[in-house]
C-alpha cells in the first residue's frame, strides 16, 4: 500500500470528466429505483442491489428477470454474465492502480463502464489523472447511483399501479437504451435482432428467465470466429 | 429465505467477486481474442433478449399492449438521438397515455 503517489492536487479536466459523468450516471438510478418496486422487490432489496452489487445493467437484470416471473436462479445467472466484463476492466485497471488490502476491496467495488471509461479517458494526461479519473468517478457515481435509486424506488412507491405511469415500457426503453450505442456493425445489430427472436420464441415454452439467458448461447455462436 | 433475498444477495456476492477476480489475475489472460469477442456481445444479447420479453411477454404469454406504443417511441427518440433521459421518460409518457385511453 501507499506505493502510488497520490498527487495532492485534483486535475481540473479529470474532476469535470468525473463529476459531470457521475450525475449523469446516477440519474439512471431514478430508473433503476422504480424498476425494483414495479418488479416487487421491496425498498430495502431495491437498495441492497444498488449498495452492493452496484452494476446498472446486472441490477436491470435480475429485477427484470424475477419480475417475469424467473427463478432467483435464472435472475442470479443472467445477472452475473452481464458482469463479467467488470472482471475485465478490473484486469485492465489494476496494473495501473496498483492496490491491496482494503483499498483494492474499495477499488474492485467501484470498477464498472464509467469508472474505467473515465480512467481510460485521460491517457493523455498521464497515470496519476487515469487514477484520479478512476477513483472520482466509481465513487461519484456510487454515491449519486445509491442516492437516486431511493429517490425512484420512493417514486415509484407512490405511484402505485407501474403500468398506469408507463413505468412497464420505462424498464424495456432503459435496456434499449443501454444496448442501442452496443450496435455499431452489422453481426451485432443481427445478433440482437437473433436475441430477440429466439428469446420471444422460447418464452411459451420454458420457465421465465431461461428465455433470456439461453440467448448468451447466440453470443458465443456470435463471437466464435473473428468473421461471419 | 425469500427468492427475492436470495437473488439478491447472490447476484451481489457473485458481482463482486467478478470484480474482485479482475483485480486480482494477471493481465496476460485477458489477451484472448475470442474471450473478448464473445465478452462484447453477451451484454448484446441479453439486454436485447430483455427488451422484446418485457415489451412483448407477460409471464409465459406474448402478447401486445401499451407497451409496444412506449417502445415505438424510444426506438424513435433513439434514432433521432436522443439522450437517456428522453429516450425512457417519453417511453413511459406514450405507454402510459395509452394504457388509459385505449386500455
Amino acid at each position: 500500500m501507499g506505493q502510488n503517489n497520490r498527487v495532492s492536487r485534483v486535475n481540473r479536466t479529470t474532476a469535470a470528466a468525473s463529476l459531470s459523468v457521475s450525475f449523469t450516471v446516477g440519474l439512471y438510478g431514478i430508473a433503476f429505483g422504480a424498476a425494483g418496486i414495479a418488479a416487487c422487490f421491496s425498498l430495502l432489496q431495491t437498495c441492497a442491489l444498488s449498495l452492493l452489487t452496484f452494476s446498472g445493467a446486472s441490477q436491470f437484470a435480475v429485477v427484470g428477470v424475477l419480475g417475469a416471473g424467473g427463478s432467483a436462479l435464472s435472475g442470479i445467472a443472467t445477472a452475473s454474465l452481464l458482469g463479467i466484463r467488470n472482471a475485465l476492466y478490473g484486469m485492465r485497471m489494476a496494473p495501473l492502480l496498483k492496490i491491496r488490502g482494503w483499498k483494492r476491496i474499495v477499488g474492485a467495488q467501484v470498477t464498472i463502464d464509467e469508472s474505467t471509461g473515465v480512467a481510460l479517458g485521460q491517457s493523455e494526461l498521464g497515470e496519476a489523472q487515469m487514477r484520479q479519473g478512476f477513483w472520482l468517478t466509481g465513487i461519484g457515481v456510487y454515491i449519486f447511483w445509491n442516492i437516486f435509486t431511493v429517490v425512484g424506488a420512493l417514486g415509484a412507491q407512490a405511484m402505485g399501479d407501474p403500468a398506469a405511469w408507463g413505468l412497464d415500457a420505462a424498464v424495456p426503453a432503459a435496456f434499449l437504451g443501454l444496448v442501442w450505442p452496443r450496435l455499431t456493425n452489422g453481426k451485432e445489430r443481427a445478433l440482437a435482432v437473433a436475441a430477440m427472436a429466439l428469446s420471444l420464441g422460447l418464452t411459451p415454452f420454458v420457465a421465465a428467465g431461461v428465455p433470456i439467458i439461453s440467448t448468451a448461447l447466440l453470443a458465443v455462436a456470435f463471437g466464435w470466429k473473428a468473421r461471419t | 429465505m425469500s427468492q427475492l433475498w436470495i437473488a439478491v444477495l447472490g447476484t451481489s456476492a457473485i458481482a463482486f467477486g467478478l470484480k474482485y477476480f479482475g483485480h486480482s489475475v494477471p493481465e496476460k489472460y485477458l489477451s484472448n481474442p475470442r474471450v473478448l469477442r464473445i465478452n462484447t456481445l453477451i451484454p448484446i444479447a441479453l439486454l436485447s433478449a430483455l427488451v422484446a420479453v418485457q415489451t412483448f411477454a407477460d409471464k409465459s404469454k406474448l402478447l401486445i399492449d401499451q407497451r409496444i406504443v412506449g417502445m415505438s417511441v424510444a426506438v424513435i427518440a433513439l434514432l433521432l438521438k436522443a439522450p437517456f433521459p428522453v429516450v425512457v421518460i417519453g417511453s413511459a409518457a406514450a405507454s402510459a397515455l395509452t394504457f388509459h385511453y385505449l386500455g
